[in-house]
């Protein structure tokens, strides 16, 4: 792995970008009750305090960056509840990241067609709305046809299908590309105007539930916004910069900043808590470019969830009762990282009819994690369907989340539990469009 | 290791419960305290014949064993300071049943802490022993370290509240030790022995906990004041008026104004010194008590004295004593915590002492504690990569330890020996003190395969925090 490369190795890389802070971990252990991935699989490799341990012995040279890192970080979910319990604060969804990106640095030659693919995605994929846009359209075409249900019920398929399949058959039903909301306009506020929300549609949000996104634009109307949806947005660089893109996710994150600053809006929201992390945490991305760094504090601080924004300008006003009891199960990242807890849940509880139950460990990972079910198939089933007992247990016949990675676990999860009760699974805004707008 | 000994070893546990990779050992090489020491092997046994097995392999074959639970020892307990294999205790299976008529909870080691006290909670009973790390640390850390908190003023150690255990030796026979009644003097107590051992004498696979009605009603006051003396008078005079608090916990002024500058509490950090009190049983009787500690308080020269009205403002008194530790954190990379402890009426003159040394050393030297029972908590927050700085810390602590033991204290009131503290035994025990407990060792584990390195210093051990 030497060649004379001029760029860092995975080591360099560790101990410019992570050493310090992976020092700063006092190795108390808080942090192990609140980690899916240690509580399922028994093992301090697999603890928030292990992997940081393990990034410090990389960045010193005493363990190597592929052959003992790698696993360990892979099998991260990336959900960030070690930070929470962290009571010296130490910063692990940056430590997370930085070894990503020397993983990345060291596997770059000897990389797997499936890494290939995977970098290939998210380099060529999405950070292009276009292509994006083309890739949604064939998905509608493909269920449209009929494909989808075949697949769903192609039983013999399923015993030693991959991952892909598997998530494949829990995607809803996609909009036709004709329904999609144009980019670029400026859509009135009903009512008085309370002021201007850029919305930022996100790109899975965008392709596979676009109805979630109309909903969104609506209720911000509803409650006196006027919604501009920025032409020039891009992807928000989360998938990127899990990954060890750091490059490419700078870039996407300029590119946004330019976007926004320009709609001239007092509110950019979002309805993605993995996005709405990302998005949040920009100006983290440019310690080394501090003009960046500026334009970068001044958009996070306009970045908003829906919920919250729905809190603030609202409350809606409800036409319709909901039925049956709802329960709510916080994305990760808009818990962990936008800090945003209460909302969600204020706004489910205020619904006419509803019966809110608030379920144990609703603060826990579904073991979505990004696309860590992607990745990590397994590790991830068995987190979700301890997750689906937990439901159960609530009686609920609606679950809440907040993200589309999540959404797409949780209707995996529904379908995993074929002979009980049905299950409807809804993001927030689904739910209070259904409840509130005509 | 050998591969004719691993051999052995997949006789005895599934492949999945052998830990071999570097990455994996390594994850089981270190505790909260600070130091590193790559074991050669991690097991997870998941049954008391399993452990039996390894025991006695270990001892035809001479591998050292350190059993090991949530690792949050502040003293090296569970370090493989010599090589071999951690015996994971936090991954056994778990059990815990509380025995409502006799007062009784049954729970195997791997159970955290504070599940006993919510199981408990829930009947109406209460388990005292409260670490702050209870949330983390298994039972069986508990155990082995003596562990208690705040409310050991009124209610005691974990010794306390352990009346039998099933125990495999350091031979591998498993025995079991007391029993099922509170009230037990059939010879030699080897409960008691073993709780607080450090898992030297054997590993523990069950425990019988005792459990007490759980008081009805609780008050908190916070109280501070100019002068740290008064606080320490304070304390002296309400314990000899006949009240005893469930629990009195002192900040010095370095802790008042971290916490300040961490998260605002509205604390007075021109105080040299707060006190927490609480007093709890019978709710007329926890009125006039709280009434009088306040009083107490106030005659002895306190600033200010508010008791806590209600829930939300008795959880923000005791938030501000829980922020102490991440707090001073921030202080330095590398924090050195002792918990020396002194009978309680020297605790003016401890604090005096302490006063000195930070001045001698230049360091940031900051104390809180259990002042109610003398066992204070001095924190030297350092940076561990700089040499200079921990050569002043090394001497500090020596010091630390030798004013202990000179007001007729103790090196530690509740964290351990473990490695760190070793070199100091001598100092407390006295040879001869030291080598009735060898002796103890001896006899039980002749072949010295569990938990070597801890509690005695190995020859020529002398520096605590440098290596
Ligand atoms: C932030 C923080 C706060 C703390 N606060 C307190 C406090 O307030 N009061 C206090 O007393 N302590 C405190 N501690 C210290 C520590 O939490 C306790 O010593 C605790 O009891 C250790 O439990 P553990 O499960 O982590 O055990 P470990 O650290 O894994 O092990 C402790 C010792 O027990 C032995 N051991 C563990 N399980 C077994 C078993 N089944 N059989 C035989 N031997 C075994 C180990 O060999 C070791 O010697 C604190 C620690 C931290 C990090
Ligand atoms: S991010 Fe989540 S899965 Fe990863 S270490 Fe932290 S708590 Fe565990
Ligand atoms: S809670 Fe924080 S300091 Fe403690 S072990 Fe986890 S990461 Fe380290």
């Amino acid at each position: 792995m030497t060649g004379g490369r001029a760029f860092k190795s995975g080591r360099e890389l560790l101990e410019e970008q992570a050493w310090d802070s992976a020092l700063r971990c006092v190795q108390c252990g808080y942090c192990l009750p609140v980690c899916p991935t240690y509580c399922s699989m028994g093992k301090e490799s697999a603890s928030p305090r292990g992997r940081i341990n393990l990034v410090k012995l990389a960045a010193e040279g005493k363990v190597d960056v592929l052959q003992d890192l790698s696993e360990p970080i892979d099998l991260c979910l990336g959900c960030r509840a070690c930070e929470t319990a962290c009571p010296v604060q130490v910063p692990y969804g940056h430590i997370l990241e930085a070894a990503k990106e020397a993983i990345v640095a060291e596997r770059a030659e000897g990389a797997t067609w499936e890494e290939r693919l995977r970098a290939g995605i998210l380099r060529h994929l999405f950070p292009y709305p276009r292509r994006l846009r083309l890739a949604g359209g064939l998905l509608w075409l493909f269920q449209r046809a009929g494909l989808h249900s075949l697949l769903r019920n192609a039983q013999f398929l399923a015993k030693r299908a991959p991952a892909p399949f598997h998530l494949g058959t829990a995607l809803p039903r996609v909009e036709a590309p004709f329904r999609r909301m144009r980019r670029g306009s400026l859509l009135p506020a009903r009512g008085p105007k309370k002021g201007r929300a850029a919305f930022f549609a996100g790109c899975i949000m965008d392709e596979i539930f676009h109805g979630v996104n109309r909903s969104t634009v609506d209720l911000l109307r509803h409650v006196g916004l006027e919604v501009t949806i920025p032409k020039a947005q891009r992807c928000c660089g989360a998938l990127h910069a899990h990954q060890g893109m750091r490059a490419q996710a700078k870039r996407l994150a300029k590119a946004n900043i330019c976007a926004f600053e320009a709609s001239g809006a007092e509110v950019y929201v979002n309805n993605a808590g993995g996005c709405g992390a990302m998005l949040r945490e920009y100006d983290r991305l440019f310690q080394d470019e501090p003009e960046w760094r500026e334009r970068a504090a001044r958009f996070v601080e306009k970045i908003r969830d829906i919920s919250e924004v729905l809190v603030h300008y609202g409350p809606p006003t409800y036409r319709k009762a909901w039925e049956g009891v709802i329960v709510y199960q916080d994305s990760c990242h808009l818990r962990n990282v936008q800090k945003v807890v209460e909302e969600p849940r204020q706004l489910l509880r205020s619904i006419p009819g509803a019966v809110y139950v608030e379920m144990e460990d609703s603060d826990r990972c579904c073991g979505s994690g990004g696309i860590y079910n992607l990745l990590h198939f397994e590790e991830s089933i068995k987190i979700l369907d301890d997750k689906m007992k937990v439901v159960a247990k609530t009686g609920a016949s609606t679950l809440v989340t907040t993200n589309p990675g999540c959404h797409l676990q949780m209707r995996l999860g529904a379908e995993r539990r074929k002979g009980s009760a049905p299950l409807r699974v809804r993001h927030l805004v689904e739910v209070l469009a259904e409840v509130c707008l005509e | 290791m050998d591969s004719n000994i691993l051999k052995e070893i997949e006789g005895i546990f599934p492949k999945h419960r052998i830990l071999t990779e570097l990455s994996e050992r390594y994850s089981y090489s270190f505790d909260a305290s600070f130091g590193q020491y790559l074991p050669e092997l991690v097991v997870q046994p998941q049954s008391v014949e399993q452990i039996a097995r390894l025991v006695r392999l270990a001892n035809e074959r001479r591998i050292p064993l350190y059993p090991r639970g949530s690792a949050t020892s502040l003293s090296g307990g569970p370090l493989p300071v010599q090589g071999g294999i951690v015996v994971d205790m936090s991954q056994y299976p778990k059990r815990l049943e509380v025995d409502r008529e006799n007062l009784l909870a049954v729970v195997t080691p791997s159970v955290i802490t504070a599940e006993i006290h919510k199981k408990a909670e829930e009947v109406g009973l209460f388990y005292p022993p409260d670490p702050s790390s209870s949330h983390v640390s298994t039972i069986g850390g508990n155990l082995l370290e003596n562990s208690s908190g705040p409310k050991g003023l009124k209610y005691g150690t974990t010794k306390e509240y352990v009346i039998g255990m099933e125990v495999v030796t350091p031979t591998g026979e498993v025995i079991r030790v007391g029993g099922k009644t509170v009230k037990n003097v059939t010879g030699y107590d080897l409960t008691r022995l073993i709780v607080g051992s450090e898992g030297t004498l054997g590993i523990v696979t069950e425990a019988t906990l005792r459990l007490i009605p759980r008081p009805p009603a609780r008050r908190t006051l916070l109280a501070h004041f100019p002068r740290l003396k008064d606080a320490g008078y304070a304390i002296t005079r309400i314990l000899s008026s006949g009240i005893l608090p469930a629990a009195m916990e002192l900040m010095d002024n370095a802790c008042i104004r971290a916490v300040e500058s961490y998260r605002p509490h509205g604390l007075p950090t021109d105080a040299e010194a707060l006190l927490i009190i609480e007093v709890d049983g019978h709710p007329a009787a926890v009125k006039e008590e709280i009434r009088r500690c306040e009083e107490l308080c106030l005659l002895q020269g306190a600033g200010g004295c508010r008791v806590a009205e209600d829930k939300a403002e008795r959880e923000k008194i005791w938030m501000a004593r829980k922020l102490v530790s991440p707090a001073i954190t921030r202080m330095g990379p590398t924090k050195i915590s002792e918990d020396a402890t002194v009978p309680r009426e020297k605790i003016p003159e401890m604090m005096e002492r302490l006063k000195r040394i930070r001045e001698k050393y230049q360091l940031q030297l900051v104390v809180f504690g259990h002042a109610g029972d003398g066992n204070l908590h001095p924190n030297i927050i350092a940076d561990e990569r700089n040499r200079e700085e921990m050569e002043r810390v090394e001497k500090a602590v020596g010091e630390i330890f030798e004013a202990a033991v000179s007001l007729g204290g103790t090196l530690s009131g509740e964290h351990g020996i473990g490695i760190l503290k070793a070199p100091y035994m001598e100092m407390e025990l006295g040879q001869e003190g030291v080598m009735m407990m060898k002796k103890i060792k001896e006899a039980w584990d002749p072949n010295h395969i569990l938990n070597p390195g801890k509690i005695f210093p190995t020859p020529g051990q002398t520096k605590v925090v440098l290596r």
